[in-house]
Parts: C-alpha cells; sequence; structure tokens
C-alpha cells in the first residue's frame, strides 16, 4: 500500500507490519502519535499497548517484555531517554530476547519542548546501544524494519531517533500489512546469566557487548540504508537526519553537483564507508543537526586516512537551532565561493504570540488566584500545560526545569531560605515524577506548598490517559489512583481537593497553606475545558 | 509543472491547521506528486503563532518551504498573514481569511490589513470565518473556505475534483458534508 504518511505514523505501521506484541511508553512531543494510534489499534492486532507512568517503568516494561520472548516498541519524546537511561546502560548489557526498538523524538528548535535542546545521539556513546536516523516517514517505515532485524540478528536493543522535522513530517510511504495471529504470549525461561548484571558477571557482560557491536558496526557498513551517490568531485558532504534533505535541496537550488553520504547509521560508525567517501576529497561539509559527533568521528578517522582534507562543520553551520537549505546554502557558499543570495523580504517587528490557555481551561482559575494571594512567593513551574503559567500575561514561573522538578527545587529553596514557596505541577507529572520529590519534601521536614494542576488528563501532549482517570490506553476501565491518596501514604498531612471554581475556597486554603510548617498539598479537580467540549460533542 | 510547488499555512494554534494541511497533502497525492509536508504538534498547537509547510512537485526533498521561495501563503488570520509575509518573494501570493484574533499589545485590525496591502504582492484577503459563521453557523471550517477559494482563483495548480476526493478521503464521516459545504462556498465566492 501507499498512503501518506505522519512519520510517527509510518514508525507504526512497519511495527504493526513487523509483528510487534508489546507497546509500551509515555507521550511527549513529537513522539506522542505512536503510542495514541497503537493504542486505538492494539486490540484488534493481538498487541498489548500501555502508557507508562513514566519513561523508566515504560522501558522497564519493554525489557519484562522482551525477556519474555516478545517483540517491542518503546516510545518516548528525548528527554524520556534521560529518565529511562538508568535501567537503559544495563539492557545494553544483558542484550534483548525478543527484538526491541526504542524511539526517541529530539526537538532541535524547542517547537515544543523547555528544559534543553537535547541531541540525544550522544547516548549511544554512553549507554552503546545501535542509533538509527531517518530522514523521512518512508525511512521511519523502513528503519523502524530495521531496528527490529538488527535487534533479533544481534539481540541489542537500538534506537530509532528522529527530530521533529521527520517524526511530523508527511509524505507518500510504502507499507506492509499485519500477518494475522500474533499474540501478545511469551514466555520467560529463567536465565540470570542473561538477565542479571551481578558483577563480575557484569565485566564479562560488557566484553560481550563489545564484540557485538563490532558485529554490527561490519552489518552498518554493508547496509544500503547508508547511501553515496556516484557524483564526482573534490568536494563533499556527509550528512544525516533531516539535513540530508535540506542538503539535497541546497544543491538543486545553487546548481551544485556534489557528491553526497548520508549516514543513516550514527551508531556504530561505518568507519570504512566514510573512509572511501574522504579518501580523494579536499573538502568536505558536515552537515548534522545539533551537536557535532559526526563531525568528531570525521576529524579523527581522517588522521588516518586523509591528512590534508579540510572539514567544515559546525565553524560554517550553527550549533544551536534548527538547519535548513538556506543555512546548507550559506555554508556551501563559503567552501565553494559560489554565490547564494535569497529573495527575502525584509523582516517586520510584530510582537510574538505565544502559547495560551485555552478558552474555559480550569488553569484561568488557578494561577490569577495563586498569583493575588500569594504575590510574593516563588512559583516552582513545570512542565505540560502548566508551562503557560511561564508566558504573558502570567509570568509565573520563577524556575522550569523537567518533569517534577517543580518540588524537587522548591524544597531547596525552602530549606535555604524564610521564603513562600509555590510548587505548581499537572496531574500526569505527580504520577511521572512527581511521588519521589513529595516523599523527599516530607520525609526532609520542609514545607513547600504543593499545588497540582488535576485536569484529569495529559493534556498538553494530545489528551493522553494517566493513572488518575481511570482508563487505559487500550481503553480498558481501572480503579483512578487518587493523587489525595497518594499524598496521605506519602505522610502529607495539609491535604485539600477542591474545584478551582470555587475562588473562595481556593484562597482560603492557599492562605492557611502557605504558613504550616509541614508540606501542604492542594488538588485543584477540573477537568480539561477542550476535553470536556470533547465528551460533550461525543 | 516542472517546479515544485510550495506552500505556507500561517495562523492560530487550535485554528485547524493539520486538517488543512492533510486535505492538501491528499490532493495532491490524489493528482499524482511526490510530496513533503511538514506541521508542529503540542505547545506551539495552544493558541500561539503556527506555520505549516507544504511542498509537491515531481519529486521533493525538503519538507521546508525556504525563505522567498513560497508561491502561496495561506493565512487563517490576519496578523499571522502579516508575519509570514516577510518570507514571501516576487512571486508569492498571499490568502488571507478576514478574521483577527487580538492579544496582549497586539496591533490594530485597521493598521495590520493596510499594511498586508503594501506588501505590493499578490494579495487576497476574503472573509471567510465571517461567510462560514453565517451561511454554515461553524468557523473552523473556514479553512476548507479558503482552500475553495484558492482552487477557483487557481492560487495553486490543484484541481476542484482533487480536492474533493480528498475531503472525503481525510475527513471523517460525521464532518464530511460541513466540510464539503464550506469548500463550495469558497469556491462559489
Amino acid at each position: 500500500m501507499k498512503k501518506i504518511l505522519l512519520g510517527n505514523e509510518a514508525i507504526v505501521k512497519a511495527a504493526l507490519a513487523a509483528g510487534v506484541q508489546f507497546v509500551s511508553g509515555y507521550p511527549g512531543c513529537p513522539s506522542a502519535e505512536i503510542g495514541d494510534i497503537i493504542g486505538k489499534v492494539a486490540k484488534e492486532n493481538g498487541i498489548y499497548a500501555e502508557w507508562s507512568t513514566n519513561e523508566k517503568t515504560g522501558l522497564e516494561a519493554g525489557i519484562g517484555a522482551s525477556f519474555s520472548g516478545l517483540k517491542v516498541l518503546v516510545n518516548m519524546k528525548s528527554f524520556g531517554i534521560n529518565v529511562c537511561s538508568d535501567s537503559l546502560f544495563p539492557l545494553a548489557y544483558t542484550g534483548t530476547k525478543g527484538a526491541m526498538v526504542i524511539f526517541v523524538g529530539d526537538d532541535p528548535g524547542c517547537h515544543s519542548s523547555a528544559q534543553s535542546e537535547q541531541d540525544s545521539r550522544g547516548y549511544a556513546y554512553l549507554g552503546k546501544i545501535p542509533v538509527l536516523e531517518p530522514s523521512d516517514p518512508q525511512e521511519c517505515y523502513d528503519f523502524t524494519m530495521l531496528g527490529f532485524e538488527i535487534s533479533e540478528k544481534f539481540n541489542v536493543p537500538v534506537i530509532l531517533r528522529a527530530t521533529t522535522r521527520v517524526a511530523h513530517q508527511r509524505s507518500p510511504v510504502n507499507f506492509g500489512e499485519r500477518k494475522p495471529g500474533i499474540r501478545p504470549i511469551g514466555e520467560f525461561i529463567k536465565n540470570p546469566r542473561q538477565f542479571s548484571t551481578m558483577p563480575p558477571r557484569t565485566m564479562e557482560m560488557k566484553n560481550e557487548l563489545l564484540e557485538k557491536l563490532e558485529k554490527v558496526r561490519q552489518f552498518a557498513e554493508k547496509s544500503k540504508a547508508n547511501k553515496v551517490s556516484k557524483r564526482k568531485n573534490k568536494t563533499g558532504i556527509i550528512a544525516s537526519g533531516i539535513s540530508y534533505l535540506h542538503v539535497l535541496e541546497a544543491l538543486e537550488t545553487m546548481g551544485l553537483d556534489l557528491p553526497v553520504l548520508k549516514l543513516s547509521f550514527f551508531y556504530p560508525f561505518p568507519k570504512k564507508i566514510v573512509a572511501n567517501f574522504i579518501k580523494d576529497k579536499k573538502s568536505i561539509l558536515v552537515a548534522e543537526e545539533l551537536d557535532p559527533y559526526l563531525e568528531k568521528e570525521i576529524t579523527a578517522l581522517a588522521k588516518d586516512t586523509n591528512l590534508k582534507l579540510n572539514i567544515f562543520g559546525k565553524n560554517v553551520l550553527p550549533g544551536t537551532g534548527e538547519l535548513n537549505s538556506e543555512k546548507i546554502c550559506v555554508a556551501l557558499s563559503k567552501i565553494t565561493g559560489k554565490k547564494f543570495v535569497n529573495n527575502k523580504s525584509p523582516a517586520l517587528n510584530l510582537p510574538k504570540r505565544s502559547a495560551r490557555l485555552c478558552d474555559g481551561c480550569p488553569y484561568w482559575y488557578i494561577f490569577p488566584v495563586l498569583k493575588r494571594v500569594a504575590p510574593d512567593a516563588i512559583f516552582g513551574g513545570d512542565i505540560g500545560c502548566n508551562m503557560i503559567a511561564g508566558l504573558p500575561p502570567h509570568n509565573m514561573h520563577d524556575t522550569l526545569f523537567s518533569m517534577g522538578a517543580s518540588l524537587g527545587i522548591s524544597h531547596g529553596i525552602k530549606k535555604s531560605t524564610n521564603q513562600k514557596v509555590i510548587s505548581m505541577m499537572g496531574d500526569g507529572t505527580f504520577f511521572h515524577s512527581g511521588i519521589p520529590a513529595l516523599v523527599n519534601a516530607v520525609y526532609n521536614r520542609s514545607n513547600p506548598l504543593v499545588v497540582v494542576l488535576d485536569n484529569r488528563i495529559t493534556a498538553m501532549t494530545g489528551h493522553q490517559v494517566n493513572p488518575g482517570m481511570g482508563k487505559t490506553l487500550m481503553g480498558d476501565i481501572v480503579e483512578e489512583v487518587k493523587i489525595e491518596d497518594i499524598a496521605k501514604a506519602c505522610g502529607v498531612k495539609n491535604i485539600k481537593v477542591l474545584d478551582p471554581i470555587n475562588a473562595q475556597d481556593f484562597e482560603m486554603a492557599i492562605k492557611e497553606f502557605l504558613v504550616k510548617d509541614e508540606v501542604s498539598i492542594i488538588i485543584c479537580k477540573r477537568i480539561c475545558a477542550l476535553l470536556a467540549r470533547r465528551q460533550k460533542n461525543g | 509543472m516542472d517546479k515544485t510547488f510550495n506552500i505556507i499555512i500561517a495562523g492560530v494554534g487550535g485554528q485547524g491547521i493539520i486538517t488543512l494541511l492533510q486535505v492538501m497533502d491528499e490532493a495532491a497525492f490524489v493528482e499524482g506528486f511526490d510530496i513533503k509536508s511538514s506541521e508542529l504538534h503540542g505547545l506551539s498547537q495552544r493558541g500561539g503563532s503556527v506555520e505549516a509547510h507544504i511542498r509537491f512537485g515531481k519529486k521533493v526533498y525538503s519538507p521546508m518551504v525556504s525563505n522567498g521561495s513560497a508561491d502561496l501563503i495561506l493565512a487563517l488570520e490576519a496578523l499571522e498573514g502579516l508575519r509570514e509575509s516577510s518570507k514571501a518573494g516576487k512571486q508569492t501570493k498571499i490568502l488571507v481569511n478576514e478574521y483577527f484574533l487580538p492579544f496582549l499589545n497586539s496591533p490594530a485590525k485597521e493598521d495590520i490589513i493596510k499594511q498586508l496591502g503594501e506588501t505590493k504582492k499578490d494579495f487576497y484577503l476574503v472573509s471567510a470565518s465571517k461567510d462560514c459563521k453565517e451561511k454554515l453557523q461553524n468557523e473552523i471550517v473556514c479553512t476548507l473556505y479558503l482552500l475553495g477559494y484558492a482552487v477557483v482563483k487557481k492560487l495553486l495548480p490543484l484541481k476542484k475534483e482533487s480536492v474533493l476526493r480528498a475531503i472525503k478521503n481525510v475527513i471523517p464521516e460525521k464532518y464530511l458534508d460541513l466540510n464539503i459545504k464550506a469548500f463550495e462556498l469558497g469556491y462559489g465566492n
């Protein structure tokens, strides 16, 4: 079949065709559609699918499934790999049993990401895990298949790393169908020698991993996923991911006929292909977005193969923000001396239109009241729709870090000052990583006020279910995990659950709790306005 | 068509940009073109400025329209139309919905329209939202209205039949009739 697919849809199609049996992950941008789509088709295709509470529990669920022999897809956004890295590294040592592909969606340009412009490819080095980089939806499909093939062949997990402009790119994709009769039933056969990273076995495992990686490297050297164009020139380009498409565009724009090597295997680095490409070149442009990992590899390789090679990369391309074909044109113009002019109109000085709370959003009843009642408080901001509190007209965030960090940092400020501190986090964030921070604050006798913005769903990433709302990704009804019950169990004594539309109750609760000597929590429970409208319209 | 056709859709998150993009992608696919498009999800969908890119032709590489190379800028909101006009080139046609979503410190609507008129581009101002609200009691389908207008005025090289087929392929059954009506309303304008 051939259809227009979003990059993330293509990944789902490939996982279906490859016979995936188990899908877990945590929603984020630009990866969330993978779980969303799988959730809708899981039951009919005999797949078990879940939104896990965070990326670590998600990856670990996937590890359990792989060890039981199932084919697994784990999905997350860039920062998710930080959260799950503690279990990701030992997974490289143990290796997989059932094949496993881990999708990681990076967001250069921070379109939908706070915290940092992370280049997750770096985890390849830290974790020693093969990384594939697709450029378009067809490659999203092909490389998901390839990832399963590599994982199956070498018993290693494979990371499929895409960026926003790949995961959220649409184009026509050829795809196959799923074979019928696949079910998510495996068997765990005890084998602690493989599944437990107990030293001194850990060291042996590391050696085994290094040997496997050498085999994967040899496989990568022969793989058709890396493409070399046949053109001859003393100047060449090496590109990866979306940059490859920008390079082809730039060459057409400038009427240049330069050879291009597209590296789809980021790790292990296919040395021979690259050495072969650079050996007769005078100059090379390394076109890669964000960090200069490939540039460093190529620079090291050139010392052995072509000492006189001029390597251009971050000296002609920015290390911050997305690349595009114009930036490549400018770089090529500097390298080749060929003129490049773009015909852009002069920039207009217009006020920025920031993201805002939706009409009827329950947070409209929360942010202004907090600001009015506690004008001097330090506000710890968190991830999700909550981020909008940091934008005009609210401008409330005094800190913004990572999932759950509002409370972790608030506790530290509270212990270091005599100031009032309020931590704000959503329901999804509370379940993701708010709970350990809450236990820490209670245990260490801190007293920030925690305001949970419970809009009954994980809203920002596209309305995914979470443990607080009594529904799973596959649509099963389960018991709601109550935030107030967790808070109580963590030892929080001052707990209020209220509807923030009752402004007086909310105001009184803030005033009462702000002067407490122990941790206090106000759970503002009111459904996301978009979700409420959708439920009403069926 | 020898040259790749480049479209930028501009608007405010929540205006239905992705649905419009899906219909246009599909229409180009129905006509047998190669297509690449790019969109943004998440934070950017929550009422901020959003732009989506569509490129179709014989063979398309990058999913992004480079500065100055747009053939059509289709804006669902006036200020966002003006904002994107800075990316226009000599050949760019600008189609703007006469609809304004003000925010803190935003310029007056009259000034925005005046500035748009001064861009010296082929500029079309259409009251899509108003017409859709009056005649169809629904504003969100102004996207399909604008597409109908763009097709009839030949602002983009897609045939009416292809777009109608695309609408049927993309839009859920429940909203199909409404979307076709909006398209026809724009087409008949």
